[in-house]
């Protein structure tokens, strides 16, 4: 196999990926956002939401409606983060380390802005 | 609470389709339309923008791929530049008086929506020679214009004045936490000189990464209120796609027509914003 196909097979390996991921994503979301609106019940008293992962996956056993959205918001989110983590490779599998560097530094502050916000 | 969920989610379908030919992420349609329309606290309706731009980001670029039309190199390149510049820009928030940035910011809009408005007429960019750093860095692409139905390769210039505007704005957003994606569109387009559909699609692959970290604080923080941003979410998604494949068919003159007022609109917004004046 010549490089070429072999860069254009992972382009389309991402955006079926990529593409999964989306769909995924809106299915759960649908899904949640359906069941919410027939039931009315969010499956927490109040307006009260989770708001970090650990909550939100530990809901979904209970089948809480809001925990599905959220799951699926989680899954979009975690999309664009997907992309720039297979570009990273596919630059690898071009031998293109220059740009292996540069995104491994978007990647890297990326994290640092994220922590950053945490901790405000 | 059914009729707005669908109220939102239609107009959400709206916001993709424009954020998605335009590059700048359906938020600026998506946060007035939630607070002034269904009177949402501000703080849930840019929970749910960031959301929409995400979800625009990611909708679009399902369709962008096969034609190749972001560039990822110039897209991971200037990211460096405008991640830089938002961390600095929430750094900085404290010490600059918003109300001026407002007003710089929005007159500096303004003025490229007059630079736009001079290259009204231009379907592809003149033919330019590449920076030596566009060289090095390999900036210089190709994609196939479906509208054009032709191969269209591009050479980059103006690599500097691209990455500073970038840099700012990433201050910009990080500051006032909008217009990040209006900058973006300019700064490859005005000073890169590159085809405006890879602008918009690089744009958009741009604000999603972006978004995709400040996005992880809002949820943390309780920003993201699911009943808002599941139709948000949704709406965004479908109307991204179709706006996907409705720019790759249209002329890049036809979408300059359609950015420039939005530019306008939003630089008014902006001046008028910084001199607090209350209608």
């Amino acid at each position: 196999m010549t490089k070429s196909n072999k860069v254009e097979e992972m382009e389309i390996i991402i955006s079926k990926v990529l593409r999964i991921g989306v769909l995924l994503s809106a299915v759960i979301i649908f899904i949640g956002l359906s069941m919410f609106l027939v039931s009315g019940k969010s499956g927490y008293t109040g307006n009260y939401y989770p708001t970090n992962p650990l909550e939100i996956l530990s809901g979904i056993i209970s089948l809480k409606s809001y925990s599905i959205i959220l799951t699926g918001i989680l899954i979009l989110i975690l999309t664009p983060v997907f992309r720039v983590g297979v570009s990273i490779i596919v630059f690898f599998q071009e031998k293109d380390f220059l740009y292996v560097k540069i995104t491994s530094l978007v990647f890297i502050i990326l994290l640092v802005s994220f922590i950053l916000g945490k901790v405000e | 609470m059914a009729v707005i969920a669908l109220q939102i989610f239609l107009l959400s379908i709206i916001a993709g389709i424009f954020g998605s030919i335009l590059g700048l992420g359906g938020g600026i349609i998506i946060t007035p339309a939630l607070t002034l329309l269904f009177g949402i606290d501000i703080r849930y309706a840019i929970g749910a923008s960031i959301v929409s731009v995400i979800a625009t980001s990611s909708g679009a670029a399902v369709a962008y791929v096969r034609d190749k039309i972001t560039n990822m190199r110039i897209g991971m390149f200037l990211e460096i530049a405008t991640t830089i510049g938002a961390i600095t820009g929430a750094f900085i928030s404290g010490l600059i008086n918003p109300k001026h940035l407002y007003v710089i910011f929005g007159v500096l809009l303004l003025y490229s929506a007059f630079a736009m408005l001079k290259k009204k007429n231009q379907e592809l960019p003149e033919v330019v020679t590449a920076h030596p750093i566009a060289n090095k860095l390999r900036l210089n692409g190709e994609y196939h214009d479906k509208s054009l139905s032709k191969d269209i390769t591009y050479n980059v210039t103006g690599v500097y004045g691209g990455f500073g505007m970038m840099y700012i704005a990433g201050v910009i957003s990080g500051l006032l936490g909008i217009g990040s994606g209006i900058f973006k569109v300019m700064a490859m387009d005005l000073f890169m000189k590159l085809p405006l559909k890879v602008s918009s699609a690089t744009s958009n692959f741009m604000i999603g990464v972006t978004a995709a970290a400040s996005a992880g604080v809002y949820l943390l923080r309780g920003d993201i209120d699911p009943k808002i941003a599941a139709p948000v979410a949704l709406g965004v998604l479908i109307g991204a796609t179709i706006g996907a494949k409705i720019m790759e068919n249209l002329k890049s003159k036809t979408i300059r027509i359609i950015f420039i007022p939005v530019l306008a609109f939003v630089s008014i917004q902006m001046i008028i914003k910084g001199l607090g004046v209350k209608f």
